[in-house]
């Protein structure tokens, strides 16, 4: 079972988060090209090693958080609130 | 007949006799005793029937290897097929019966089976019965199907009852520094260790008793190292099976809590699944010795050399008079020293002819013999032996035992289970744990340690190794050379001797043979994977704890390969069985899934209301009248609406509050339609999509303030709208300052619908004012009191295309106003309405729902695209348009009537041109109801090219599921008062 150690809550198990998707792509605005949004939306690496994810702590304190797991041992080197402003607050009160 | 328990051996407490059936005979055993036990004492030797052959089978080992003494324990609904006799305590009153056997398993006429064995080869079944040419040549495999019921009867182990299970079972969680898996004496000085380091420990036995395999040492007394254990607060869990490791340490675990006693206490579940999470998993969960493969090596009478120890030293039952012993190691020895102490007659094989063993000469040993078939079907009666492994010159044994040990198995399982692949040590003849960089370290015999100290020593290390891994400590430490034993072991895995129908066994519980791996080598399945889904090796009960590094060893052998090269299948989750009880634990029944239920959940029912479950809702279905069938009432509550008016419980939909500075550039993203311009005071009906541009789903906003909205999502998809939005705040729109909360158990809501609505509401209200056409216009909405001071929220919204409202309260109001609202509407011959009668209302107007926004539509393909703005872009704005999306052939929503109005049809029934009924035809029928309105049966649903293309034409409604075919006409989906007029008035 996956453990995910959620900035606000404390460790958990992941079945109180749900899975979101790759938290490195940078949605284009909304008035972009067909193009573009089919790129952000449908292609996708399938990486071996780290990769960063978006999870939901949707059983818990409904944070978006960007979890740095291994795809092949499941091994989470990090977890981040996704919201910018909320990663700055985590980094200054470590 | 003739007991065979020795008075002065075994650890059992022979002043509490228990009294036990045997295939419905009666038999007494000891408190202390297995099932298993109490029947060799007893003198049962055949105590199963084998998968394939029904061949006479008997106990083989002491433990959870056990693949011969598969038996039913219990009766009626508490009956457990496939138990191994070998675990199962005895408890005073156990029924036990033999299985896979008719009459039973002393005499049973599928042993014919064993004489036609010949054809029963690996894959008989399937070459004989599966597509039969030339009968089948084509046409797939129905004479498969029809025999397979036969031979699934025919080859087989016990039958589940049938029946409920009455049993209760429980899931249960821990936390802990340390888990230490087996207490033998390796896992007992690990525990210790930790527990004097201060760490929090858990030591789990899968046996009743802690000791491991030390329990079949005559001298073992377990009490002082329980007392030690105890003292140090570790927390000791018997009758406990570690049957699975996972991701970040943790565990799962099997207790059986009740499984040992004859009448448990019913407040008490027959067993827990246990989930702990561990920082450090140590296991020492032992070894397996192996048999050896010759033929006839299956006739009752055949054991592990431990097990008999066991069966001596623990329970005092002497499994044999004259025994034989064929080994290739030294682990037997004290074994047969101790076996003819007791009063047996041994003889020892040892396959090695250059070797120093120390004995009393109590016993003989025969250097360089091996076994190569046993003589007798339902009992040994002697055994042919032969120098060497080339059977020319042989002599034969009188004996009524043989004891095997062709070496041990280090049980590797659990640290298979993490995808750690054991690697094969030649000097000792087996596979030994890898090295992992989890926190799980593998100590005592099961890293391949054969002695006692050496044991213990790596207990101590293995903690040492914990300790360090986690931080707390850095010391050096060591981990002793597997193996122990004074003379090296030599492979022998399988003594050949070609004959006629002779059968040798590799794996007992599947009846695979050393003939089936070769059969497997000639027709090409080499690897490991495929030799064992061929030849059934390794599967079922005990996963091939004993058969299956016999297999790999011959597949070597064969292929001209080492064992490492050959490699060795992946042992996965669970170690030994797992009830499917435990897995669900208390999630039966009712409470298999959570249930929700509205704030006027009661009342609803106390006025007649007949539920159905939404999702994880109860709704109300509808409100049948005295004698009223679901389609008289639907259709009397949906005539009703239309004509006075009728109240609905509509709680379950979602409610999210949405709040701050930029709640109205958030939803003007969110929604397809233009949402800038809504004023405060009014309602908007809004679509979202999801960023590939189809429709997510449907619901209302309503502007209560400059900054502060309240929308409404449909039931099914209030969690993932939710969500959804939580993520495009956190994510992808972060400057935006917009918070949102989920309100929808804090809100409880009714639909009031009609052309009666306003009187009656008119009547709920304080001040009746604000529910005039002018105050509250078409999509209004107002924040006012009810009757009674109670604040609610009106919106001016209609589903069911007449004049309505939606009305909410706090959640702790939702009686009082189901009351005023219910009082009044009565005063109008009015009704209260459900789900079923809301369904037709809609229908009728074309609204769509779940059924239609299926995740595979788009705003075009229902009608909707005026809800699309051209003015904005929003989300799924670009991906709308894309070419596959756009296509001419897209399945647009229209109405259907059957073309004869007095004939029905069902959702799900296919629409088809008329001369071209198969496939998935041009389109499909997704809701229908009978409408009160029109007087006949209407749909709604999608066909290719929409009204546009088909309103003239005739087309066929087909339903090969409920074998019916209609005639069908295409219409708009709005199906009464196109323009809205009710709505308006």
């Amino acid at each position: 079972m996956i453990r995910i150690n959620c900035p606000y809550c404390g460790e958990r198990d992941h079945s109180e988060f749900s899975y979101g998707g790759d938290a490195t792509i940078n949605y284009p605005s909304l008035d972009a090209s067909e193009k573009e949004w089919t790129e952000a939306i449908f292609f996708r690496k399938n990486i071996k090693g780290f990769q960063f994810e978006t999870w939901h702590h949707s059983n818990g304190c409904r944070m978006w958080l960007v979890v740095e797991r291994s795809t092949v041992t499941h091994e989470i080197k990090s977890v981040k609130p996704c919201h910018p402003n909320l990663q700055k607050v985590a980094e200054n009160n470590k | 007949m003739k007991t065979r328990r020795l008075d002065n051996y075994g650890k059992i407490n022979r002043d509490k006799i228990l009294s036990f059936s045997w295939d419905k005979k009666n038999y007494k055993g000891f408190e202390g005793d297995t099932l298993a036990s109490a029947l060799l004492a007893n003198n049962i030797g055949i105590v199963g029937r084998s998968f394939k052959y029904h061949r006479p089978r008997g106990i083989f080992s002491s433990g959870v290897e056990e693949s011969g003494a598969l038996v039913t324990i219990g009766s009626k609904d508490r009956r457990d097929p496939n138990v191994r006799a070998t675990t199962q305590e005895l408890y005073n009153g156990l029924e036990a019966s033999g299985q896979n056997a008719f009459p039973n398993v002393n005499f049973d006429l599928a042993g014919i089976n064993n004489y036609l064995g010949r054809f029963f080869a690996a894959g008989f079944y399937y070459k004989t019965f599966m597509g039969i040419p030339p009968l089948e040549w084509g046409k797939g495999t129905a004479i498969w199907m029809f025999f397979e019921k036969f031979i699934r009867k025919a080859a087989g182990m016990g039958s589940a009852s049938g029946l409920p299970d009455p049993d209760t079972y429980e899931h249960a969680h821990d936390f802990c520094d340390l888990i230490v898996v087996g207490s033998g004496p390796a896992g007992v000085a690990a525990a210790l260790e930790a527990a004097e380091k201060k760490l929090d420990v858990i030591l789990v036995e899968q046996d009743s008793l802690i000791g491991g395999n030390q329990l079949a040492e005559n001298d073992f007394d377990n009490s002082q190292i329980k007392n030690q254990l105890e003292n140090l607060g570790i927390k000791i869990m018997t009758r406990t099976t570690a049957f699975g490791l996972y991701d970040n340490c943790v565990v799962g675990l099997l207790e059986r809590v009740t499984d040992h006693i004859s009448a448990p206490n019913v407040n008490i579940p027959r067993q827990r699944f246990w989930t702990i999470r561990a920082k450090h998993i140590i296991v020492g969960a032992g070894a397996i010795e192996r048999h050896i493969a010759f033929n006839n090596n299956d006739i009752p009478g055949v054991m592990t050399v431990n097990a008999s120890k066991h069966y001596l030293n623990r329970y005092g039952v002497l499994t044999g008079k004259r025994i034989v012993i064929a080994t290739n190691n030294d682990s037997v020895y004290e074994t047969a020293h101790q076996l003819s102490e007791a009063g047996a007659n041994v003889t020892v094989l040892d396959s090695r002819t250059n070797f120093e063993i120390e004995t009393n000469k109590s016993f003989e040993i025969r250097k360089g013999y091996v076994p190569y078939n046993i003589n007798g079907s339902k009992k040994i009666d002697s055994l042919d032996i032969s120098k060497n492994e080339t059977i020319n010159k042989s002599e034969t044994i009188n004996c009524d035992q043989v004891l095997l040990s062709g070496g041990w198995s280090p049980a590797v399982h659990l640290l298979s289970h993490r995808g750690v692949k054991p690697k094969w040590d030649y000097n000792n003849a087996c596979f030994l744990p890898s090295d992992t960089k989890e926190n799980i370290t593998m100590v005592g015999s099961s890293r391949g340690l054969w002695n006692k100290n050496d044991c213990i020593a790596s207990g101590i290390a293995g903690t040492t190794d914990a300790l360090n891994r986690l931080g707390i400590s850095k010391t050096n430490y060591f981990f002793p050379k597997p193996g122990g034993w004074k003379n090296p072991i030599q492979p022998l895995y399988e003594v050949k001797y070609k004959k006629s129908r002779s059968k040798s066994f590799v794996d007992y519980q599947h009846d695979v043979t050393t003939d089936d791996v070769r059969l497997a080598h000639r027709e090409g399945f080499i690897s490991v994977e495929h030799l064992k889904r061929y030849t059934t090796l390794g599967m079922a009960n005990d996963q091939g704890k004993m058969g299956n590094i016999i297999g790999l060893s011959l597949m070597a052998e064969l292929l001209n390969k080492e064992i490492p090269e050959v490699g060795t299948t992946v042992f996965r989750p669970p170690y030994t069985p797992v009830s499917i009880g435990a897995l669900s634990g208390r999630n039966v029944g009712k409470h298999f899934r959570p249930l929700r239920v509205t704030p006027m959940h009661q009342w609803n029912i106390d006025h007649g209301a007949k539920m159905i479950e939404v999702g994880l809702y109860q709704r109300p279905w509808y409100y049948p009248k005295e004698n009223e069938t679901l389609s008289d009432s639907y259709i009397r509550e949906a005539s009703t609406v239309r004509k006075t008016v009728g109240i609905c419980d509509v709680t379950s939909l979602g409610k999210i509050a949405i709040q701050g500075p930029d709640s109205t550039e958030f939803l003007n993203r969110i929604y397809s339609n233009g949402f800038s311009k809504l004023e405060v005071g009014k309602a908007r009906y809004g679509i979202m999509l999801r960023d590939d541009g189809i429709v997510m789903d449907d619901g209302t906003s309503w502007r209560l303030a400059e900054n502060e909205y309240f929308m409404t999502t449909s039931t099914g998809e209030a969690a993932k709208v939710m969500s959804w939005l939580e993520e495009l705040l956190q994510t992808r729109w972060t400057d935006l300052n917009v918070n949102v909360t989920s309100v929808s158990e804090q809100w409880a809501g009714v639909s009031v619908a009609g052309p009666k609505s306003r009187e009656v509401l008119n009547n709920c209200v304080d001040d009746s004012l604000v529910v005039t056409n002018n105050n509250l216009p078409f999509m209004g909405v107002t924040s006012t009191f009810l009757k009674g001071n109670i604040p609610c929220r009106i919106a001016r919204i209609s589903f069911s295309g007449e004049l309505a409202f939606e009305v909410y309260v706090k959640s702790d109001f939702a009686n009082t106003m189901m009351d005023l609202l219910w009082a009044n509407a009565k005063k109008y011959d009015g009704c209260l309405y459900g789900l079923e009668a809301l369904g037709a209302l809609r229908v009728e107007k074309g609204h769509v729902t779940a059924a239609e926004l299926d995740g595979r539509v788009t705003i075009d393909d229902v009608g909707l695209s005026k809800m699309a703005s051209t003015k904005k872009s929003y989300i799924g704005s670009a991906m709308r348009k894309r070419g596959v999306l756009k296509n001419n052939d897209r399945e647009i929503l229209v109405g259907f009537f059957p073309t004869n109005l007095k004939e029905t049809f069902n959702a799900g029934t296919i629409v088809c041109e008329k001369n071209n009924i198969k496939g998935q035809g041009i389109g499909r029928i997704t809701s229908v109801t009978y409408s009160p309105e029109l007087g006949h049966w209407i749909g709604l649903g999608f066909v290719k090219g929409g009204l546009d293309k088909w309103k003239d034409t005739n087309l066929v409604g087909a339903d090969p599921v409920r074998n019916k075919q209609m005639n069908l006409k295409v219409v708009s989906p709005h199906m009464i008062d196109p323009k809205g007029e009710r709505m308006y008035a």
